[in-house]
C-alpha cells in the first residue's frame, strides 16, 4: 500500500512545485515553470488515483483508514498530530481538487502566457494546492484549519495577483479579512469541541460524540453552539450570509483563480467541513435549521443580484454564491451525500464556465463587460459550445449533471421533516424558485455574450480562437459536466444512486436522514418533482430567448419600468456601503481616535516616556545629595552610622524602639 | 560609694567636660587642648580598670606624639578663631538631631542589654604586658608587622605632600 | 565594682560628641579632632570589654587603633597642610570645588 502509507506524498509535490518555483524560477523560461508546475499537479494526481486503487482493497474495518506522522501539539492530554485520513469523502474531494486543479493548471500556462509574474503565479497557484489537500485530508480539526488558513492566504496573494491595481489589492484585503471574521467563529468552534470532548481527532470525537441524545430544537446546547460556531466559519469561507461580499470582488484576480479557488475548490471547504461534521449537526437540528435556511437563502438573495449585472464574471461569481447556498441546504436538510454531489458536479461545471469565460475574456483581448459583447458564437465556436454545455449543466436540464445534483437537493428538501411540517415546503419553494432565476441569468449570459449584433468595435478587438492549451481543458470538464451527474441517475429507474451509495459508510449515522419509511414515499414524488424542475428550467431559458434575443429593447424598457427595484439590484442591495457604514468607518474611527490617539500614544507611549521622565526627575533630586558640601557629606554619614547600628543591633534596638514582638 | 566609683565618675565628668569643651571652643588650640584632656582622663580610665600598658601607650603615642602633631600644624597654619559661615542645611539643626540618634540608640541599646556586660570588673592586673607582649608578638605577629609597613608608608607619604614645591 | 555597662555608656556619650563635633565644626583640624576623639571612645569600649571577658585581645586591638590613628593623622594633617595652602582657608566650607 505504497501510497496509502505515505499520504503525505500528495499533498507534499504540490509544496515542492510552489518552492522549486517561488525560490528558483523568477529567471526561467515559461517551459520550465510549467513542466514543473504542471508535473507536481499531475503527480499529485496520479498520486491520487493510486490512493483510490489501493482504498478499495481495504476491507471495512479499516475505513476511515489514518496515518499518524509526526506529534505536532502535545499538551497535557491534547494531542494534535499531523494525522493525515482517507475515507470515502476525502477521496471524491481529492479528486475533484487534484483533477480540476491540474486542469486548471493546463489552462492557466495558456491564459497567462504573456502576463508578468508567470512564476510567482504559478507558485501562488501550486501552494494553495498544497494548503487545499492538507485541508482535505486532516484527521484532526487543527490540521484542517492550517489548510484552511493556507488556502486563504493563497486566496489573498492570487487575488491580489496584479497587485500593482489598487482594487486587486483592496480585494485580496478584502478577502483575507471577511474570512477572519469567519475563522474567528471557526476557532471558537473548535476551543468548544475540545473543552467537551477533550480531543479534536474526527475519528475520536465523533466516536465520543455519536452516543449522545440530540439536543432540542431551539435549544442552545454545547453541540448547537459548536456547529453555530463552525458554520460561521464555513459561512466566511463558502461566501453565505452575510460572510459573501468578498467573493465577487474577488473576481479581481486572474480568471483561472476564480475557477480554481473560487468555484471549484476553496469555496466548497465550508461545505466539507459541515459534511465532515455531520455526525455533529445531526445532534443539533437547531443548526442544521440554520444551515438550511442561511443556504436556502443565499442562494435566492445571490441569484437576484446576477439578474442584472455586466460584467461577465461578476454574474458567474454571484451564481457561485448561489449553488454554495444549494450545497448548505442539501446539508441542512441531512441530505449531506446529495450536498456533496452537488459540490462535485459545480465543480467540473463552474470550473468549466470560468474557464470559457476566461477564453472569451483572452478573445474579447481583455473586455469583460457583456453589454459590448454579442454575436460571437460563429467567431470562438469551441468556447461557445464547451459554455453553452456548462450552462445546460447548472440549469438543471437532463441529462446533463446539474440536473440529477440539484433535483436531488430540491427533493431532499422537499422531504425534509426535521424542523416542523412546511418548513421542508417552504425551503423547496424558495429552491426551485432560485433555480428560475439561475436557468433565467445563465442563458442571458449566453445570448448576451454569443447572439446578436455585435456591440464591439470590430477594428480595435481582433476576435480570436483560444490555443490549444486552454481549449482542452474545456473539452475534458465539458465531457465531465455531461456524464458526472451519471452517477445518480441510476435511482430514476429503481435501483440505488451509486454516489449515495458509496459515500453511505461515512454519512450513516443512527437517526440519519435516509430512513426506510421515507424511502418509498422519496421514489413516488422523485418523478413528479424532476419534471418540474426541468420545465422551471426551460421557463428560464425561454425568458431569456425572448427578452435578450427577440425583443433586446424590452430588457431596457423594463429596467426603466421597475426602476428602484433594478437600482437596488444593480448596487448589490446596497450591501457592502451598508457595511461599510456600519461596521467598517466605526472600527476605523474606534481604533484611530481610541486605540491609536488614546491607547498608543497617550498611555503605553506616556507610561514608557513617563518613566523615562521620572528617572529623570529622581536623579535630578538625587543629585542635589551630592552638593560639593563637606558637612553635608558628614550628616550623611552619620545616617549611614545609624542604619547600620540598627541593623546589626535589631534584637536589641525593637526593645528600645517599642516594637511589639 | 566605694573610692573606685568616685574615681570612675570624676574621670568621667573630665572627659565628657573635655569633648564639650571641643565642640564650643572656638579656637582650634583650644580644642586641641580639651582633646589633650580627654586623653589624658581616658588614660586614668584605662588606670582603672588595670590595663596600665594601654594607659601608658594612650599618654605617650596619643597624647605625646598626635596632639603633639596637632599643635605643631595649628602654629604652622596659623589657624585662627573660625569664621562663621553656614554653606550647608543639612549641618545645622537635622544634624543635631541626628547626633543625638546616633548616641541615644546605642546608649539605650547598652542599656538595656542584659547579659554578660553586667559583669563586673576585678581590679588589679587581669592582663600584664608580659602576657599582652605574647599575644603580639605570637598570635598577631603578622598584623603587628603590617602595622609597622603602614606607618612607614604613611611617613613617606606624609613627607612627599607636605613638600614645598622646588621650582626648577 | 564598676559595672562594664557604666564604661560602655560613657564610650557612647563620648563617640556621640565626636559626632556633634563631626556635625558642626568648620575648622578641618578641629574636624580632624573630632574623630581622634571618635577612635577613642571606641578603644574606651575595647578595653571595657577586654576586661569583661577577662581576654586580652581587647586591648591588643586598642594598641593597633593607636598605630592606625598614628598613621592616618600623619597623613591627614599633611594633606590638610596642602588644603590650607592652595584655599587660603582653613574653612572646610571653602573646600567647595565639586560644587555644581
Amino acid at each position: 500500500m505504497p501510497i496509502l502509507e505515505h499520504l503525505w506524498i500528495i499533498p507534499l509535490l504540490p509544496l515542492l512545485g510552489a518552492t522549486v518555483n517561488g525560490l528558483l524560477g523568477r529567471t526561467w523560461p515559461n517551459k520550465i515553470i510549467n513542466s514543473v508546475a504542471i508535473g507536481a499537479t499531475g503527480l499529485s494526481f496520479l498520486a491520487a488515483l493510486e490512493a483510490v486503487r489501493e482504498f478499495f482493497l481495504l476491507s471495512s474495518e479499516q475505513i476511515p483508514w489514518v496515518k499518524q506522522y509526526f506529534s505536532w501539539i502535545e499538551a497535557g492530554n491534547f494531542r494534535a498530530g499531523f494525522d493525515l485520513q482517507v475515507d470515502q469523502l476525502t477521496l471524491v474531494m481529492l479528486l475533484v481538487v487534484t483533477g480540476v486543479g491540474w486542469l486548471i493548471h493546463i489552462y492557466s500556462t495558456g491564459y497567462m502566457a504573456h502576463e508578468g509574474g508567470y512564476y510567482r503565479f504559478f507558485a501562488y497557484l501550486n501552494l494553495f494546492m498544497f494548503f487545499m489537500l492538507i485541508l482535505v485530508l486532516a484527521a484532526n480539526y487543527v490540521l484542517l484549519f492550517v489548510g484552511w488558513e493556507g488556502v486563504g492566504l493563497a486566496s489573498y496573494l492570487l487575488i491580489g495577483f496584479y497587485f500593482l491595481r489598487k482594487s486587486a489589492a483592496d480585494a485580496g484585503k478584502k478577502a483575507f479579512i471577511v474570512n477572519r471574521i469567519g475563522d474567528f467563529g471557526f476557532m471558537l468552534g473548535m476551543f468548544l469541541l475540545f473543552r467537551t470532548f477533550g480531543t479534536l481527532d474526527f475519528v475520536k470525537l465523533f466516536d465520543k460524540a455519536t452516543p449522545l441524545p440530540a439536543e432540542a430544537l431551539g435549544h442552545l446546547g454545547t453541540l448547537t453552539v459548536a456547529c453555530l460556531l463552525l458554520f460561521m466559519g464555513a459561512a466566511g469561507k463558502s461566501a453565505q450570509i452575510p460572510l459573501y461580499v468578498w467573493l465577487p470582488d474577488a473576481m479581481e484576480g486572474p480568471t483561472p483563480v476564480s475557477a480554481l479557488i473560487h468555484a471549484a475548490t476553496m469555496v466548497t471547504a465550508g461545505v466539507y467541513v459541515v459534511a465532515r461534521s455531520h455526525v455533529l449537526f445531526m445532534h443539533a437540528p437547531t443548526a442544521m435549521l440554520v444551515v438550511a435556511v442561511v443556504g436556502c437563502a443565499t442562494a435566492l438573495f445571490a441569484a437576484t443580484i446576477g439578474l442584472v449585472q455586466t460584467d461577465i464574471k461578476k454574474v458567474l461569481a454571484y451564481s457561485t454564491v448561489s449553488q454554495l447556498g444549494y450545497m448548505f441546504l442539501a446539508c441542512g436538510v441531512g441530505a449531506f451525500s446529495a450536498g456533496v454531489f452537488h459540490l462535485m458536479t459545480h465543480a467540473f461545471f463552474k470550473a468549466l464556465l470560468f474557464l470559457a469565460a476566461g477564453s472569451v475574456i483572452h478573445a474579447m483581448g481583455g473586455e469583460q463587460d457583456m453589454l459590448r459583447m454579442g454575436g460571437l458564437s460563429k467567431k470562438i465556436k469551441w468556447t461557445y459550445v464547451t459554455m453553452l454545455t456548462g450552462t445546460l449543466a447548472i440549469a438543471g436540464i437532463p441529462p446533463l449533471a446539474g440536473f440529477f445534483s440539484k433535483d436531488s437537493i430540491l427533493l431532499n428538501a422537499y422531504l425534509s421533516e426535521n424542523s416542523g411540517p412546511n418548513v421542508g415546503h417552504i425551503l423547496y419553494a424558495a429552491g426551485l424558485f432560485t433555480a428560475l432565476l439561475t436557468s433565467f441569468y445563465m442563458f442571458r449570459l449566453i445570448f448576451l455574450t454569443f447572439f446578436g449584433k455585435e456591440r464591439y468595435d470590430e477594428h480595435h478587438v481582433h476576435v480570436h480562437e483560444s490555443p490549444k492549451s486552454m481549449l482542452i481543458p474545456l473539452a475534458i470538464l465539458a465531457v465531465l459536466s455531461i456524464v458526472g451527474g451519471w452517477l445518480a441517475a441510476p435511482a430514476f429507474w429503481g435501483k440505488s444512486d451509486y454516489f449515495a451509495k458509496f459515500l453511505e459508510p461515512v454519512f450513516a449515522a443512527p437517526g440519519g436522514s435516509e430512513a426506510g419509511t421515507a424511502e418509498a414515499v422519496a421514489h413516488a414524488l422523485e418523478t413528479p418533482l424532476a419534471i418540474i424542475a426541468v420545465l422551471t428550467a426551460l421557463a428560464g431559458l425561454l425568458a431569456a430567448y425572448w427578452l435578450y434575443v427577440k425583443q433586446p429593447s424590452k430588457s431596457d424598457s423594463l429596467a426603466k419600468s421597475f426602476r428602484g427595484v433594478y437600482q437596488t439590484l444593480l448596487h448589490k442591495y446596497y450591501v457592502d456601503e451598508f457595511y461599510s457604514a456600519v461596521v467598517v468607518r466605526p472600527l476605523l474611527w474606534l481604533s484611530t481616535n481610541v486605540f491609536w490617539k488614546t491607547v498608543d500614544v497617550s498611555i503605553i507611549d506616556g507610561a514608557v516616556n513617563g518613566i523615562a521622565e521620572g528617572i529623570t526627575v529622581v536623579g535630578d533630586g538625587t543629585r542635589r545629595a551630592q552638593s560639593g558640601n563637606t558637612r553635608s557629606y558628614a550628616v550623611w554619614v552619620v545616617v549611614g552610622a545609624i542604619v547600620i547600628v540598627a541593623v546589626i543591633f535589631w534584637p536589641h534596638v525593637r526593645p528600645v524602639l517599642g516594637v511589639a514582638r | 560609694m566605694t573610692a573606685t566609683l568616685i574615681i570612675f565618675f570624676v574621670l568621667a565628668a573630665l572627659a565628657v567636660g573635655g569633648a564639650l569643651s571641643l565642640i564650643f571652643q572656638k579656637h582650634p588650640i583650644h580644642s586641641a587642648l580639651s582633646l589633650i584632656v580627654v586623653m589624658v582622663a581616658l588614660a586614668g580610665l584605662y588606670l582603672l580598670m588595670g590595663a596600665e600598658f594601654v594607659a601608658a601607650v594612650q599618654i605617650i603615642v596619643y597624647g605625646g606624639a598626635i596632639m603633639v602633631l596637632f599643635v605643631f600644624v595649628i602654629m604652622l597654619l596659623n589657624a585662627g578663631i573660625e569664621e562663621h559661615t553656614n554653606f550647608s542645611k543639612l549641618a545645622g539643626f537635622p544634624g543635631l538631631l541626628l547626633a543625638f540618634a546616633l548616641t541615644g540608640f546605642i546608649a539605650a541599646t547598652i542599656a538595656r542589654a542584659t547579659d554578660t556586660v553586667q559583669a563586673a570588673s576585678q581590679p588589679g592586673n587581669i592582663a600584664s604586658t608580659r602576657d599582652l607582649s605574647n599575644m603580639i608578638f605570637r598570635d598577631f605577629v603578622y598584623p603587628f608587622e603590617l602595622t609597622s609597613f603602614l606607618i612607614l608608608v604613611a611617613v613617606l607619604g606624609a613627607i612627599v605632600l607636605a613638600q614645598r614645591e622646588t621650582r626648577p | 565594682m564598676i559595672p562594664t555597662n557604666y564604661y560602655v555608656v560613657l564610650s557612647a556619650i563620648l563617640f556621640g560628641l565626636g559626632v556633634l563635633a563631626f556635625i558642626f565644626k568648620r575648622n578641618i583640624i578641629s574636624i580632624f579632632m573630632s574623630i581622634e576623639l571618635m577612635l577613642n571612645a571606641v578603644n574606651l569600649a575595647f578595653v571595657a570589654f577586654s576586661q569583661a571577658m577577662h581576654k586580652v585581645d581587647g586591648q591588643v586591638f586598642v594598641l593597633f587603633v593607636i598605630v592606625v590613628a598614628a598613621a592616618e593623622a600623619a597623613v591627614g594633617l599633611a594633606i590638610i597642610i596642602l588644603t590650607a595652602r592652595n584655599r587660603q582657608s582653613l574653612n572646610v566650607e571653602r573646600v567647595d570645588l565639586l560644587k555644581l
